[in-house]
């Protein structure tokens, strides 16, 4: 049995979800503070892939990445970088998809903060980074871990997305998703329920920690 | 002196009312602010900490100006040396009573001094949500002292305490801002609350 779509798929959930923590943690942040048109906006558009279909946003970002559009060909002459049909592609388009399962869950945590706590902090000389590092950021580590595995879950599952940017290259855009998908077609059905079966458990293993871990949380431990 | 002037919309059950105050605080000295819900105390507290910005005003303290509206000047609250006992106490539910302080301190046998003052040596490790409502508002009067600050602003200070530890704290609090000549401005509902700790008195209206 061959292992490295598995492999691949944890890799890339690895990948996309720390970039995905670096980025989600400001910017949840900031879209917390005061609503602007601007803002609001931004928020529209990182929401989008949690409704649109998977295929539509594949099929945009593989015309936007293709090496005929004009960000494909500066990303080809500046950075010497082919998104299309890469794994750097996937970890791209995988930063897209799920960024909202990253910022929707810390945005509402740092929503229901009592602004008095950060008020406090800077009463005694705290600056806003120390305040957000020693404050802010503690008090909701329940929702950023969700916020994790949520952002982790999705990456391993997605299968449009991924199949509309990197295809079906072994070794290189084969995930698991789609290794499933592919032994179906082979009517392979043994192989399909091996990675489907994996996938099934990593996935329950997951969110059953999530729950265990967040179990003295007042709220739903998937809010 | 502390110099207060300012003009700002606070949002009441009424809708929007301008709030208007020209005051003046005597550095070293306590001074209590009176008067019904809904006057601005709260509001007028903020504005000195920084943490709210009139549309309109000049605050200055000991001749440094810390506000002025048209002259764009506005020292962030990190800057103003202030500390601030909140209504709601606003304590991090992810630190002990000791953490508290040490956010505000390293010096060791400062936080000792605190925890005696407060009657909380025997918490020190415990988390604001294993404390008592009293133990909860000695911990942010604690805390606001931590960084041996200025100027102590206090909103309602005393209300969960009982008689006698509120006569004890008040004491040696008293003791405590004297020896650190820090100012304070300390808001009650209750004008004889506050009776033999506040030298000075302001009622708004």
């Amino acid at each position: 049995m061959d292992l490295a779509p598995l492999w691949l798929s944890l890799k890339l959930s690895f990948i996309a979800t720390f970039i995905l923590l670096v980025i989600g943690l400001p910017l949840a942040y900031w879209l917390s503070k005061k609503n602007s048109i601007p803002k609001l906006i931004l928020e529209a558009i990182i929401t989008m892939p949690l409704v649109l279909p998977p295929s539509v946003l594949g099929f945009y970002l593989l015309l936007a990445f293709s090496p005929n559009s004009m960000l494909g060909k500066q990303l080809q002459t500046l950075f010497n970088v082919q998104l299309v049909f890469s794994f750097e592609g996937l970890i791209v388009a995988s930063i897209i998809y799920s960024l909202p399962f990253m910022v929707s869950p810390i945005k509402s945590a740092f929503i229901h903060l009592p602004n008095s706590l950060s008020e406090a902090s800077y009463t005694m000389g705290k600056s806003r980074v120390a305040t957000f590092f020693h404050v802010l950021m503690p008090n909701i580590k329940s929702s950023i871990l969700t916020a994790i595995v949520l952002t982790f879950a999705h990456t391993l599952g997605e299968f449009g997305v991924v199949l509309m940017i990197g295809g079906n290259i072994p070794g290189v855009t084969k995930v698991a998703s789609i290794s499933i998908y592919d032994s179906v077609e082979r009517m392979d059905y043994a192989s399909a329920n091996y990675y489907s079966l994996i996938l099934f458990s990593i996935t329950f293993i997951i969110v059953i920690t999530v729950f265990i871990l967040n179990r003295h949380s007042a709220k739903s431990p998937l809010e | 002196m502390i110099v207060v002037d300012v003009k700002k919309k606070i949002k009441t059950y009424n809708g929007f009312n301008e709030f208007r105050l020209k005051a003046s605080f005597a550095m070293a000295k306590t001074t209590k602010l009176y008067g019904p819900s809904g006057v601005g105390k709260t509001t007028l507290l903020k504005i000195i900490a920084g943490l709210i910005h009139p549309e309109e005003g000049i605050i200055t303290v000991h001749n440094e100006v810390w506000l002025d509206t048209h002259k764009k000047i506005c020292v962030p609250p990190q800057k103003r040396e202030i500390g601030f006992v909140f209504q709601n106490y606003a304590l991090f539910p992810n630190m002990t009573v000791e953490q508290h302080l040490r956010y505000g301190t390293q010096n060791s046998s400062y936080i000792q001094e605190l925890l005696t003052l407060g009657e909380m040596v025997n918490f020190k490790k415990h988390k604001p949500q294993q404390l008592s409502g009293g133990q909860q508002q000695r911990l942010a009067i604690l805390r606001a002292l931590s960084t041996k600050p200025k100027i102590l602003l206090m909103d309602e200070p005393f209300s969960a305490l009982d008689n006698a530890l509120k006569y004890n704290l008040m004491t040696n609090l008293k003791q405590l801002l004297t020896n650190l000549n820090t100012t304070c401005i300390v808001v009650t509902h209750h004008p004889f609350e506050t009776e033999g700790f506040a030298e000075n008195a302001i009622e708004l209206s």
